[in-house]
């Protein structure tokens, strides 16, 4: 079950997508829900998700693990298309008691459905072809100019990267615990929900034990390296942009003024 | 008797991603009843995974399981009675303690075995004695205790539950040699005690060699030998040859025969070292005479 988390999870690879560099991949992902948000009609997000399907079949990641993106939002898809299904004023097509269901209901739902999905997918490809360090190292460069007004840019980027660095690590761990306390007979998936709740503390008290621990072994560590912060601070890798980034940033923006240009068309 | 039995057993992770890899592959062994075991091999070469398909923690991608002539995996059988019958103690077993006293953290395991307080509190002074735990530590906060004396309340939190098999990964990484071989003689004297069989998962050879009646190398994902302990160590060249530091006693011994000496090498601790030494030299100095 942790297995299934796929929150900052990258897929190593050597396709077009992942050797872009990391600030346009951040840019052209937010060019591409500009591209969702704007569209008002379906040929638009068309467009938009012609747009995905084409930087996904760039990047060479397995489909099955775009579906498994999608795995925990799944309530939220159903909720929202159910509230837009019911709830929306319309030409009645179905009608059962107090529940009626409307062509227009039907249609933004499907609209909802379809942007929701389009959303989820194009920001886990840009995590799956990006890894954590890298992305984090993009934004703290797109954010540097708030540097102006005293934002502690690098600082924030710092905290991203150890968060992020430790997801997997934490996971791992938890895995262990559990294991350990399984194999001392723990029943975590039996019982009604007070006992399952009960059941979490020989899993949380040890999880927080090590999380603090860990945290102050990195303190220490960090101090012995006499880390001080962002000021003077180079770094291993450069980030390089070259032709193929300006031009793919370039199709997106393309894209966009289509579904803009769609939108002014049809009215 | 056999008390764990594979066969074909083959454990593949993360099937379909760029991270697949064989952590077990096509083992089949037969481990005795009252064995005393040793398992080594690199790190990455499926020790750990192994041990963890004994209790059912891990489910084998293919083959069999057999507990006590039981497959574990069929559907009559509940895991977790399983996990009563294999303890198994994890590497660093310190970081699951959670409870408020030692006492009560041992008590984990057997209360989860359903016996009554009689029962339990009988196992924890045995097995609180038998790792050498004094009385007093039995009330105070785990996290108040040192390294050492936390291991072996965790060590004990899986012996209390008199496992038929006791299962170890690596119970002395990180202590010095004193504590090594203080937890090490604690282990047999509980084997000793309990007429049960115990796996120790080791890196050292040293350990394995004063420790264990028959070794399992594992090398690859692969059993590259079970057998017993001077049967394994005969075979020292190929366990240098697959990246395995024998005993530096055996490579002493190995030397001597190379540089011309005419000197068994099965010899893996110092005490039978000795004997064998003084054995050579009394037949030479009789050969002489």
């Amino acid at each position: 079950m942790l297995k299934d988390i796929t929150i900052g999870q990258y897929f190593p690879g050597k396709s077009v997508v992942h050797k872009l560099d990391p600030r346009f991949k951040i840019i052209i992902t937010g060019v591409f829900i500009a591209m969702l948000f704007t569209a008002d009609n379906f040929i638009g997000l068309g467009v938009g998700a012609v747009f995905l399907i084409i930087s996904f079949l760039l990047s060479q990641i397995p489909f099955k693990l775009m579906l498994k993106s999608l795995k925990p939002i799944v309530p939220i898809i159903i909720f929202t298309s159910v509230l837009n299904i019911f709830f929306l004023d319309g030409v009645t097509i179905f009608k059962l008691g107090f529940l009626k269901i409307t062509v227009e209901g039907l249609r933004t739902s499907a609209f909802m459905i379809i942007r929701i999905i389009a959303l989820i997918m194009g920001s886990s490809l840009l995590t799956y072809t990006t890894s954590p360090i890298t992305l984090t190292d993009a934004i703290e460069r797109l954010l540097s100019p708030l540097k102006k007004i005293k934002l502690p840019v690098h600082e924030l980027a710092m905290m991203m990267t150890i968060a992020l660095r430790f997801i997997p690590t934490l996971i791992e761990e938890t895995d262990k615990i559990m294991s350990a306390q399984k194999a001392r007979g723990a029943d975590m998936e039996s019982g009604s929900l007070m006992q399952r709740a009960k059941a979490l503390t020989p899993i949380l008290i040890p999880l927080f034990v090590s999380a603090f621990r860990r945290a102050e072994e990195l303190a220490l560590a960090m101090e012995c390296r006499c880390y001080q912060g962002g000021d003077g601070r180079t770094r291993l890798r450069q980030l390089h942009s070259t032709g193929t980034d300006y031009f793919a940033l370039g199709i997106s923006v393309v894209f966009l003024d289509l579904v803009i240009l769609l939108n002014c068309m049809m009215g | 008797m056999s008390v764990i039995k594979t066969e074909n057993l083959t454990y593949t992770y993360s099937i379909g991603t760029p991270f697949e890899k064989t952590a077990v592959d096509n083992v089949n062994l037969d481990i005795d009843e009252g064995a005393l075991v040793g398992i080594i091999g690199h790190t990455g070469s499926g020790k750990s995974t192994l041990i963890q398909h004994f209790n059912g923690l891990v489910k084998p991608t293919s083959g069999k399981i057999y507990i006590d002539g039981e497959d574990i995996w069929s559907k009559d059988v509940k895991i977790r009675d399983i996990r009563f019958k294999v303890g198994l103690v994890f590497q660093y077993p310190e970081y699951q303690i959670f409870e408020e006293t030692v006492y009560k953290d041992i008590a984990f395991g057997p209360k989860n075995m359903g016996l009554s307080d009689d029962e339990i509190d009988r196992r924890i002074k045995e097995t609180a004695e038998l790792v050498g735990l004094h009385k007093d530590n039995l009330y105070k906060s785990p996290f108040e205790l040192s390294g050492g004396q936390k291991r072996r309340v965790a060590i004990a939190g899986v012996m209390a539950m008199e496992p038929k098999v006791l299962i170890l990964d690596e119970p002395t990484a990180g202590l010095d040699p004193k504590g090594r071989d203080k937890i090490l003689g604690q282990i047999k004297e509980y084997h000793r005690q309990k007429k049960s069989t115990v796996l120790l998962v080791s890196h050292s050879m040293e350990d394995v060699a004063k420790f264990a009646d028959k070794i399992l190398v594992m090398n690859k994902a692969q059993v590259f030998c079970y057998e017993d302990t001077p049967t394994v160590f005969k075979r020292a060249e190929e366990l240098t040859k697959i990246g395995l530091a024998v005993p530096q006693i055996t490579r002493v011994f190995n030397r001597l025969k190379q540089s011309g000496i005419d000197i068994r090498t099965d010899v893996y601790t110092t005490e039978f070292a000795r004997k064998t030494i003084l054995e050579y030299l009394a037949k030479r100095g009789e050969s002489n005479a």
